[in-house]
C-alpha cells in the first residue's frame, strides 16, 4: 500500500518513510492478531442451544499484561519518532539559500534576497508560484501569509507547513534529485483553494547558477 | 406528587404528550426523530460530495445540464430547458446561485463538507447517540422515574431544535453557507472579505452556541440523574456500561462546551463588531482560536466514541451471553480516556505553526491515550472467548464496531507520530481515519443500539431480515468507500479540495476517486432500507414482548413500552447487569432484579 507513496527526493525524507513503513508493520500484525482472535472465537463459540459460556468477569493478570505491553509499544513508537521530529522541525541546520514565501489567496509568492543577500532591498527578485532551487544544497523557506493559513505542502520533499498570517515561520529542506515538482496548498484557504499550486524547480548546481545569471537582478 | 402526576397525566392534551413533553421517553424519540431527519440531510449532502470529487465540474445527474447541451449549448430535455431559461432570464434562484447548471463548482464544495461534517457531528450523531439514547436508556437503566429534572430535559430538545433551524437556515441566506470546514479555521471564518461568506457563516456559529447551550441542559441533567436518583442497590459499579459512558460524556460536554462557546463568541465579535482576537493584524492570533477550538474538539470526538463504547460493550455481553471481560478495566479505560482528552488537543495542531517543541509532547499524550483504547479492545475480545455468540442484528453491528474501530484507532498512530503526520497531515488519510472511527464506530453503535432497544421504545420489533441486509450492505460499502481513502492520503490527496485533477500528482488516482464515489452511492442506497424499515416497524412492526433478549439490565424489567414513570414501583437491584451463563440456573441470564 505505501507504494503510493510520491517518489521522495528530500533528505529527511526517508526518515519519515522509514516511520511510515515501521508503523505500518506493526499496526498490521496488531491488526491481523485482533481480527484473527475475533474471527476465531466468532466460529468457534458460535451460539449452541443448550451450551453456556464460560461464567468469568476478567482476569487481572491478562489486564496488566495487555496494558503494559501496549504502553510499551506506543512509547517505543514515540521515541523512535521524536529524534526524526526533532531533525526535521527543531534543529534547523544552517542554510546555504533563503527564500521567502508568502502565501495569498491563491498564490505562492516566492521572493528571493538578489545578489545582496538581503531581503527587503531594491534587487529582491519575486515570482510568482516557481520555487527555483539547487539541488543538495540546505535551503530555508522563510513562510508568511498576507491573508488566510495556507499549507505549504510539497509531497516529494515530505514537507508540510501551515502558513499563519503574522507569523514568520522557518522550515528547511534539501532536495537529492534535480526535476520539477509540485507545491499544493493543504489548508482550506477559501473558494480558490482547489488548485492553488505552486512548482518547485529543482536544478543541478550549473543550471541554478544559469537560472541565476539569467533571472536575478544586476546587484 | 405521585398523586398529581397521575392528575395531569390522564388529561394530557397533545401538546404536552408529543410536543412539550416531560417524559424522558418522549423527549428521546425526539430526538431520535431529529437526529434520523438530519443524518439523511447530511448524507444527502455527502452523496453531492462524491459526485464532486468521482466527476469534478460534471454537472449533477438528473437536475443537471446534459453532456449535449454542454458540448454543443443545444437544449435536450426538459432540465436543460429550465436551465437555459434561467440563463437567458438571468434568473437568481436558490438553484443559479449555488449550482448553476447543476455544475457543484467550488465554492458550494466548500459548503459541502463544511456542512456535512457540521450536521453530522453536531446534529445527528450527538443528537442520537446523547439525546436519544442518553434520555431514553440513563432513567431506565439505572430504576428512576424520570430524569432529575423533566423541565430542563425538554427545554434542552426545543433548544436544540431552534439550534437547528438556525443551522439551516444558514443553506439560503446570500453568499451561501458557512464554508471554512467544520473546524471554522480564522481568518477564513472571521472575515468576509476573504471568504465571501456572510451571514451563513455568523448562523454556522450562533447555532453550535445554541447547541452548545442545549448539551450542556442535558449534561447536567445526565450527571445529576445518575449521582442521585439510582435505584435501591444500584451502586455505581452495577451500572451498565451504557451508562458509565454517558456519564463520563456529560462529565466532558460540562468542561468542554464553554471553551467553544467562549472562542465561538470571539469569532462572532471578530465578524461582527471588528474585534481582533484572531486577527494577527489588530494584535490576535489566528492559532489561539486552533488551541481553543481543539481543547474542545478532542474531548468531543470522544463525546462521539464514548456512547457507542458503552453500548457495544452491552451489546456485546448480552449476545455472548457471557459477562463483559474485565468492568472495572472499562470503566478505568473510559476515565482514562476521558482525562488524557483533554491533554491531547495539539495533536491537530502538529503542522500548524504551533511550537515543535510543543508537538513533541503532544505526541506523547497522544500516544498515551491509544493505550485505553486498546485495552478496551481487548477486553472485548476477552468477552467474546469462551461466549455463546447470538449474531443477531444488534450483534452484528457490534462487532462491526469493534473491528473498524480497530482500524480507526491504528491509523491515530500513524498520525500521532509527529514526522508521518507531517506527510499525512490534511490529506484523505485524516479523512479516512476520522470516518473508521465515527462511522465505523459510532455509526454502527447506534445502528447495533437502535435495532436492540426499538422494541422497547415503540413496542414493536424491526424486521431482521431488512436488517441484515442492511447490515451486510453497509459493512462492505462502508468498507469499499472508507479504505481507499488510506490509499489516496499516502499518495498525498489533500482533504478539502473539489478538484484533484488540478494537480498532476494526483490525476493517477483520479480511479480511485470514482471508486469511492460508486462505492458511497451505494452505501447511501443501503440506509434507504434501514430508514425504510425504521419507520415501518413503528407502526407495523411485529408486537415485542417486555424482554425479548433475555437480558439483564433494568430498562427490560419495565413494561413495554415504558408508561409514564417506567415502573410501577421502585426497583430494587441485587447485582451487576451482566451476569450471562451463571452456572447452577437454568436461564442463561440473570436480571439485575432477580433476588440472588
Ligand atoms: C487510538 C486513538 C486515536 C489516536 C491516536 C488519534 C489520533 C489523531 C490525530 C493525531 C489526529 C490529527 C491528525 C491530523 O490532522 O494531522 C486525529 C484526527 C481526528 N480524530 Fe483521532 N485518534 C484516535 C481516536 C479517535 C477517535 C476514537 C475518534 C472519534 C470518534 C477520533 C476522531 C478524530 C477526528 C474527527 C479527527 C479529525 C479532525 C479534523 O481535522 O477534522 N479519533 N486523530
Ligand atoms: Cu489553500
Ligand atoms: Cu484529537
Amino acid at each position: 500500500m505505501l507504494d503510493w507513496l510520491p517518489e521522495n527526493i528530500s533528505t529527511y525524507g526517508m526518515k519519515i518513510d522509514f516511520l511510515f513503513y515501521l508503523i505500518y508493520y506493526i499496526t498490521n500484525i496488531i491488526f491481523l492478531l485482533v481480527a484473527g482472535f475475533m474471527i476465531f472465537f466468532m466460529i468457534k463459540y458460535r451460539y449452541k442451544e443448550g451450551r453456556k459460556s464460560e461464567y468469568t468477569h476478567g482476569n487481572n493478570k491478562l489486564e496488566l499484561i495487555w496494558t503494559s505491553a501496549t504502553t510499551i509499544g506506543v512509547l517505543i513508537i514515540a521515541l523512535v519518532s521524536a529524534p526524526a521530529w526533532k531533525e526535521i522541525k527543531i534543529d534547523l541546520p544552517e542554510p546555504d539559500i533563503i527564500v521567502q514565501v508568502t502565501a495569498e489567496q491563491f498564490n505562492w509568492r516566492m521572493l528571493y534576497p538578489g545578489p545582496d543577500n538581503v531581503f527587503g532591498t531594491a534587487d529582491d527578485l519575486e515570482i510568482e508560484n516557481e520555487l527555483n532551487v539547487p539541488v543538495d544544497k540546505v535551503i530555508h523557506i522563510k513562510l508568511l501569509s498576507d491573508d488566510v493559513i495556507h499549507s505549504f505542502f510539497i509531497p516529494n520533499l515530505r514537507l508540510k507547513q501551515d502558513a499563519v498570517p503574522g507569523r514568520e515561520i522557518i522550515v528547511w529542506f534539501e532536495a537529492m534529485k534535480t526535476g520539477r515538482y509540485e507545491i499544493p496548498c493543504a489548508e482550506l484557504c477559501g473558494f480558490g483553494h482547489s488548485g492553488m499550486l505552486g512548482l518547485l524547480y529543482v536544478h543541478s548546481s550549473e543550471d541554478y547558477e544559469a537560472w541565476v545569471n539569467e533571472n536575478w537582478p544586476e546587484s | 406528587m405521585t398523586e398529581n402526576d397521575h392528575v395531569e397525566h390522564s388529561k394530557q392534551s397533545i401538546w404536552s404528550k408529543y410536543i412539550f413533553s416531560f417524559d424522558h421517553k418522549m423527549i428521546a424519540k425526539q430526538y431520535l426523530l431529529l437526529g434520523i431527519s438530519m443524518l439523511i440531510l447530511g448524507g444527502l449532502l455527502a452523496m453531492l460530495i462524491r459526485w464532486q470529487l468521482g466527476y469534478p465540474d460534471e454537472p449533477l445527474p438528473i437536475i443537471g445540464l446534459s453532456d449535449q447541451y454542454m458540448e454543443t449549448g443545444e437544449v435536450d430535455g426538459v432540465v436543460d430547458e429550465m436551465w437555459d431559461g434561467w440563463f437567458e432570464d438571468e434568473t437568481e434562484n436558490w438553484l443559479t446561485m449555488t449550482i448553476p447548471g447543476g455544475v457543484i463548482g467550488p465554492e458550494f464544495y466548500n459548503s459541502l463538507f463544511t456542512m456535512h461534517a457540521t450536521i453530522m457531528i453536531f446534529f445527528a450523531i450527538m443528537p442520537i447517540l446523547v439525546g436519544c439514547f442518553g434520555n431514553f436508556l440513563i432513567p431506565l437503566m439505572i430504576g428512576a422515574k424520570d430524569m432529575a429534572f423533566p423541565f430542563l430535559n425538554m427545554l434542552s430538545f426545543w433548544v436544540a431544535f431552534i439550534g437547528s433551524i438556525v443551522m439551516l437556515w444558514g443553506f439560503f441566506v446570500p453568499g451561501g453557507h458557512a464554508a471554512a470546514g467544520w473546524t471554522g479555521y480564522p481568518p477564513l471564518s472571521s472575515s468576509v472579505e476573504f471568504s465571501g461568506v456572510d451571514w451563513g457563516q455568523n448562523l454556522w456559529i450562533i447555532s453550535l452556541m445554541i447547541m452548545g447551550i442545549s448539551s450542556m441542559m442535558g449534561a447536567v441533567n445526565y450527571i445529576t440523574t445518575i449521582v442521585n436518583m439510582r435505584a435501591k442497590g444500584m451502586t455505581f459499579f452495577r451500572m451498565p456500561l451504557t451508562v458509565w459512558s454517558l456519564f463520563i460524556v456529560a462529565i466532558l460536554l460540562l468542561l468542554a462546551i464553554p471553551v467553544l462557546a467562549s472562542a465561538l463568541s470571539m469569532l462572532l465579535f471578530d465578524r461582527i463588531w471588528g474585534t481582533s482576537f484572531f486577527n494577527a493584524s489588530g494584535g490576535g492570533d489566528p492559532i489561539l482560536w486552533q488551541h481553543l477550538f481543539w481543547f474542545f474538539g478532542h474531548p468531543e470526538v470522544y463525546v462521539l466514541i464514548l456512547p457507542g463504547m458503552g453500548i457495544a460493550s452491552d451489546l456485546l455481553s448480552t449476545f455472548a451471553r457471557k459477562p463483559i471481560f474485565g468492568y472495572k478495566a472499562m470503566v478505568y479505560a473510559m476515565i482514562s480516556i476521558a482525562v488524557l482528552g483533554f491533554i491531547v488537543w495539539g495533536h491537530h495542531m502538529f503542522q500548524s505553526g504551533m511550537n515543535p517543541a510543543l508537538g513533541m509532547t503532544f505526541m506523547f499524550s497522544t500516544m498515551a491515550i491509544a493505550v485505553p483504547s486498546a485495552i478496551k479492545t481487548f477486553n472485548w475480545l476477552g468477552t467474546l472467548k469462551g461466549a455463546n455468540i447470538k449474531f443477531t442484528v444488534p450483534m452484528l453491528n457490534t462487532l462491526a464496531f469493534v473491528s473498524m474501530f480497530v482500524i480507526g484507532g491504528l491509523s491515530g498512530i500513524f498520525m500521532a507520530s509527529t514526522p508521518v503526520d507531517i506527510f499525512i497531515h490534511d490529506t484523505y488519510y485524516i479523512v479516512a481515519h476520522i470516518h473508521y472511527v465515527v462511522f465505523g464506530g459510532s455509526m454502527f453503535a447506534l445502528f447495533g443500539g437502535i435495532y436492540y432497544w426499538f422494541p422497547k421504545m415503540f413496542g414493536r420489533g424491526m424486521n431482521m431480515t431488512l436488517g441484515k441486509i442492511h447490515f451486510w450492505m453497509t459493512l462492505i460499502f462502508f468498507n469499499a468507500t472508507f479504505f481507499p481513502m488510506h490509499i489516496l492520503g499516502i499518495g498525498g490527496h489533500m482533504r478539502r479540495i473539489a478538484n484533484p485533477m488540478q494537480y498532476e500528482f494526483l490525476q493517477d488516482m483520479q480511479w480511485i476517486n470514482e471508486f469511492i464515489t460508486v462505492s458511497a452511492f451505494m452505501l447511501g442506497l443501503a440506509q434507504i432500507i434501514f430508514f425504510f424499515n425504521f419507520f415501518y416497524s413503528m407502526y407495523k412492526g411485529k408486537k415485542s414482548v417486555d424482554n425479548p433478549w433475555e437480558a439483564n439490565t433494568l430498562e427490560w424489567v419495565a413494561a413495554t413500552p415504558p408508561p409514564h414513570g417506567n415502573f410501577p414501583t421502585p426497583p430494587i437491584v441485587y447485582g451487576g447487569p451482566y451476569e450471562y451463563g451463571v452456572p447452577d440456573r437454568e436461564e442463561d441470564w440473570l436480571s439485575q432484579v432477580t433476588k440472588r
